[in-house]
């Protein structure tokens, strides 16, 4: 029982269904877990270990009575730290929300605990979720776990490590240029950013309100199919969530993908691409037409234009999102002798924020503001229609998108830092998806020549996540990249 | 970026800038926006500007969903109160134009 | 002599939807209630929180604005309004900038006999802001957010009116207008119905526009009137001695009886508006707009155009349709009692003041109309001895009985027996002969010190009329 954690999410809900272990036996394995791996990761923020233990308990006891069990019971979840959980810190990383406590769950936390799901931790991130690297929390630094130099990708790093790491078998992240699908590529993992309105945003952090969306990161495409299950779905408290009804995703990792065309676009296969990344997709190529699929070269011919229009959209939305940060009914507030009111403002902020964030409060407010409006933030809304419009054109000849997550594999902690743009430019093959509203899934595709894990996202018309986990688990039946583990020194 | 234009906009997102962040932070905006600048290459005349990601319409609350938390609890987080706990305590406003209420409006009354 | 100036007014008008619900959640939307005790995460700007719309807010707006004439926007979208202040507690305002719900719209008034119409800009919606109180003696200001959110109409004119009373007429006119249709109480006082008038002066026979004031934080009809004659004279005053007007905020100044600047200059401000990425934009169907054009109530100038036809002086039907409650209540006491000119009467004198010192809204007044129709005319019938009549009208108020039984319990009703009123003036005639004979000796004009003791002795029952004839018929013989 001591290797309780290596197993995925659906052998651990099947043992404890089936009586082979106990809520606490498997709690017990990954608290162990992060014991050994947590000190040289820093995956973790919040991780009561009273409050784990006491909801295994009572799933223990619930089990025992013979009540009908959720789809996530003995399930222990990470639960990425903006996401709002009730009486459990939540400090989206950053110092301004240090000592935040929320008196309310998020949407999505609701469903897991009605699914009999286990918050386990609270994981790191990226301030705000404003990075791509996990470098920008106020609080630690998450190291891959396939290499303790290098940084996890972001902002979902924490609970992207602590997946990959072991200490938990499943974790929600949010994904709002490429946020969960990024790190789950850098840590050989599958993440998923479900269509915009799939999945309620009420509880989540306001990063970028018309690009955020909540998704899950697991070891393997089951663990995903399970964890959307559960969260996706209408919302009366999100009025940009959709009334669709929602399948049972699990379903989905039964179907065929024989006869499917996928489109690669050539805009993503640019020549400075890694030749590691290229032949692992070269590689995928191969396995899916073996699967019974075509591949074929496609356009996105706006594609050089969504990191700028990404930026100009998500920090202008974030320039306002990050306005109630103010340290006048919550969060931090400046101690210094202040001389009046617009002082206490921008003292407390300077205080509580981060350099990136500011960056982006910054140059959002720039492009919203008088002057500036037309030709930052209502020209990138223009620009914004015409790469969802390149979707639209591509998905008339193919069904699903298939392309490299990111243009590099995990970079050295530290090495982009001090550039910032060339840090958004590393984003350039995951924004547009956002943009577009549409899903993306991020599946480990193989090991560059340093070991590193390579991932290649999925990209699918709304709403059809179904066909993005067909896909990715055909592929995952063939392989094995998803069953390797690191070896943490 | 000019300095007047970098002390505006902190002035504007209410982030007070050192004298050596105006500088570094003068730079990187400057960078940011110019790569930002590359949009304008592009004709969008004829292109409706897309604000949502999806074309939902009229989302109205039709089945509410929460009600009033305790007053502990919604003011739980808050970084001062007044002596009786019921209120809010926030620097002192004084000379400071609300565009909506003008200056006042009695709490409590 | 010296150029003359004409003054340009528009005004801007906040109000407070009393909905049972706030605009983006779910919290009541009561005026007053212990300090933060009517908030959620959402009303609260939680991080995290969403908002979603009420549909009755919009409702409610439309039918606002088709009761000004407007177009109702067939799509329309929220905007956020971006600006630090420990009342928002999301750092924006959710308001609409370009596409408000409603536009074009008109609204006529009377002014000293002339009618003119004021032009309707904009109707929109918005929500509202938490309280601040300023607290003297520590350093520090207290929020309260049980007001943040509920719904918030701003209604905005064109720039057409030329005088105070032309500002006042309008406000009243549209306080009356909106009070018809159900929406909010419309108190100024209290702040649900908020009046912020835009005032520039120019040489009269200019087109330009001079530069405009505003003044903000005005509570009654009185104080718009007051502020905004001040300000054209100060504006005047100063546009003659050849100096410039500031563009600038300026509050009411009550114990000065005048404007003065806002102190702490407002920059000048960027709101940094764009469209709300959290609410979908709402088309308005045709059929929507139609029902809420078919629920709207007769507009007040119909009613008092009405009530003067029935013969009811100017003045009463004015007062009585400023208030759609009233006028109904009016028209109910008129099937019990159908004097139309006598129940105006009362409905604007002691009845209101009743209502009044009762601090009783005229919208829903607790005494059946029957109760008050039946007093009114057993007043005027001589039902009710005049001295008495108060005390009756008292009585109602407290008991709400009917008005015969009260007359009975209270011993008040009229003294009309010709023999019992007799035997009083025989005992004041007794007890006062220096003015009878004076008044035997041809000095007529003493006989009413007379009737002014019996009507004393009467405990002022007796029929007054009755007590003069008795009184003449034994003196003058
Ligand atoms: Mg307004
Ligand atoms: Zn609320």
């Amino acid at each position: 029982m001591s290797e309780l954690w290596k197993l995925t999410s659906g052998d651990l809900h099947e043992r404890f269904t089936s009586g082979a272990a106990s809520a606490v036996e498997i709690v017990e394995s990954h608290l162990d877990r992060a014991d050994q791996v947590e000190a040289k990761i820093d995956a973790i923020l919040t991780l009561d270990r009273d409050h784990v233990l006491a909801q295994a308990k009572a799933l223990d006891a619930k089990r025992e009575k013979g009540e009908p069990l959720g789809m996530l019971a003995g399930i222990p979840i990470g639960i990425k730290d903006n996401i709002c959980t009730e009486g459990i810190k939540t400090t989206a990383g950053s110092r301004i929300l240090e000592s935040f406590v929320p008196p309310y769950n998020a949407h999505v936390i609701d469903k897991i605990l009605a699914a009999d799901g286990i918050i386990f931790a609270k994981t790191n991130l990226d301030e705000f979720a404003m990075g791509s690297s996990c470098e920008n929390s106020a609080f630690k630094v998450t190291k891959n776990p396939w290499d303790l130099t290098r940084v996890p990708g972001g902002s979902s790093g924490g609970s992207a490590a602590a997946v990959a790491a072991g200490i938990v078998p499943l974790a929600l992240g949010t994904d709002t240029g490429g946020s969960i699908r990024q790190p789950a590529s850098f840590c050989g993992l599958v993440g998923m950013k479900p269509t915009y309105g799939r999945v309620s945003r009420y509880g989540a952090l306001a990063f970028a309100s018309s690009l955020d969306q909540i998704g899950p990161i697991s070891k393997d495409v089951a663990g995903s199919a399970r964890l959307l299950s559960v969260i996706a779905g209408k919302d009366p408290n999100d009025g940009t969530s959709i009334d669709q009804e929602v399948p049972d995703y699990r379903e989905a990792l039964e179907e065929e993908m024989f006869g499917l065309t996928l489109g690669l676009p050539k805009e993503y296969m640019s020549d400075s691409l890694p030749s590691s990344i290229r032949e692992a997709v070269d590689d995928v190529v191969l396995t899916l037409e073996a699967l019974g699929t075509s591949v074929r070269a496609i356009d996105l011919p706006h594609t050089e234009y969504a990191v700028a229009t990404y930026y100009v959209v998500a920090n202008s939305e974030a320039s306002s999102n990050l306005a109630r940060y103010d340290g006048m009914h919550y969060g931090h507030r400046t101690k210094a002798p202040i001389k009046n009111l617009a002082e206490s403002f921008s003292r407390t902020r300077s205080e509580g924020f981060g350099d990136e964030v500011k960056r982006r409060i910054m140059t959002g407010t720039h492009a919203l503001s008088s002057g500036y409006y037309d030709a930052y933030y209502l020209k990138a809304l223009k620009v914004r229609r015409k790469i969802r419009e390149d979707f639209e054109t591509a998905f008339e000849d193919v069904d699903a998108v298939i392309a490299p997550t990111s243009p590099v594999t995990a970079f050295k902690i530290g090495e982009k830092i001090d550039d910032p743009l060339s840090m958004y430019l590393t984003d350039i093959l995951t924004v547009a998806v956002n943009l577009a509203g549409l899903p993306a899934l991020s599946l480990p595709v193989g090991f560059s020549g340093e070991g590193l894990p390579i991932g290649l996202q999925i990209i699918g018309q709304p709403f059809e996540e179904e066909l993005l986990l067909t896909l990715a688990q055909g592929y995952q039946v063939e392989t094995d990249h998803h069953k390797k583990w690191p070896q943490i020194p | 970026m000019k300095r007047e234009d970098v002390e505006h906009v902190a002035h504007l997102a209410r982030i007070q800038l050192s004298e050596e962040e105006l500088q570094t932070f003068g730079a990187q905006l400057e960078s940011i926006l110019g790569y930002m600048e590359k949009l304008g290459e592009l004709n969008t005349d004829d292109v409706e500007p897309m604000p949502y990601a999806v074309d939902v319409k009229n989302a109205y609350r039709d089945n509410p969903d929460h009600s009033p938390l305790p007053r502990d609890a919604a003011l739980k987080n808050a970084p001062q109160l007044d002596p009786e706990g019921k209120f809010f305590a926030v620097p002192k406003v004084i000379g400071e134009i609300s565009p909506n209420q003008g200056k006042s409006g009695e709490a409590g009354s | 002599m010296s150029q003359q100036y004409e003054p340009v007014i528009g005004l801007e008008v906040h109000l407070e939807l009393h909905l049972p619900q706030k605009m983006f959640c779910s919290c009541p939307a009561e005026f007053g209630g212990e300090p933060n005790t009517q908030v959620c995460p959402v009303c609260l700007g939680l991080p995290g929180s969403l908002p979603v719309v009420n549909r009755e807010g919009v409702l409610a707006t439309i039918r606002a604005g088709l009761s000004l004439g407007c177009e109702i926007a067939t799509f329309t979208k929220f905007d956020r309004k971006n600006y630090y202040y420990p009342d928002i507690p999301k750092g924006y305002q959710i308001s609409q900038y370009d596409l408000p719900l409603c536009r074009k719209g008109s609204l006529t008034i009377d002014v000293n006999g002339k009618s003119k119409v004021v032009g309707i800009t904009r109707v929109h919606l918005e929500e509202d802001t938490g309280k601040l109180a300023h607290v003297d003696d520590r350093n520090e200001s207290w929020v309260d957010l049980n007001r943040a959110g509920i719904a918030l109409v701003e209604i905005v004119t064109e720039p057409d009116m030329h005088s105070a009373e032309e500002a006042v007429a309008y406000l009243k006119e549209l306080k009356a207008i909106l009070s018809y249709l159900n929406i909010s109480d419309c108190n100024m006082e209290e702040g649900s119905l908020r009046c912020e008038p835009n005032i520039s002066v120019r040489p009269v026979g200019t087109s330009t526009l001079g530069t405009k004031t505003e003044i903000k934080n005005l509570n009654s009809f009185k104080v718009v009137l007051q502020s905004v004659q001040h300000e054209i004279h100060r504006q005047s005053a100063a546009l003659s001695r050849g100096e410039e007007v500031a563009q600038e905020t300026r509050l009411w100044d009550e114990a000065g009886q005048k404007t003065v600047a806002m102190r702490g200059k407002e920059t000048a401000q960027d709101y940094r508006y764009f469209p709300e990425p959290d609410i979908p934009p709402l088309e308005i169907s045709k059929e929507e707009i139609e029902t809420a054009r078919a629920s709207l109530p007769t507009p007040p100038k119909e009613r008092r155009k009405a009530l003067v036809e029935k013969g009811i002086p100017d003045y009463n039907a004015e007062i009585i349709v400023r208030s759609q409650g009233y006028a109904d209540y009016f028209e109910a006491c008129l099937s019990t009692y159908n004097e139309p000119h006598k129940v105006s009467n009362l409905l604007i004198g002691g009845f209101l003041q009743e209502l009044n010192q009762r601090g009783i809204s005229e919208e829903d007044i607790p005494i059946p109309p029957e109760h008050t129709a039946t007093y009114c005319r057993l007043s005027e019938e001589g039902g009710i001895g005049k001295a008495a009549r108060k005390q009756v009208l008292a009585a109602l108020f407290d008991t709400g009985k009917d008005p015969e039984s009260l007359v009975k319990e209270l011993g008040v009703s009229q003294v009309e027996d010709q023999d019992e009123i007799g035997k009083m003036v025989d005992q004041v005639i007794a007890e006062n002969e220096a003015i009878a004979s004076q008044v035997r000796g041809g000095k007529t004009s003493a006989i009413m010190a007379l009737v002014g003791q019996t009507m004393k002795l009467s405990k002022g029952r007796a029929n007054p009329q009755i007590v003069q004839e008795i009184l003449k018929k034994k003196l003058e013989g």
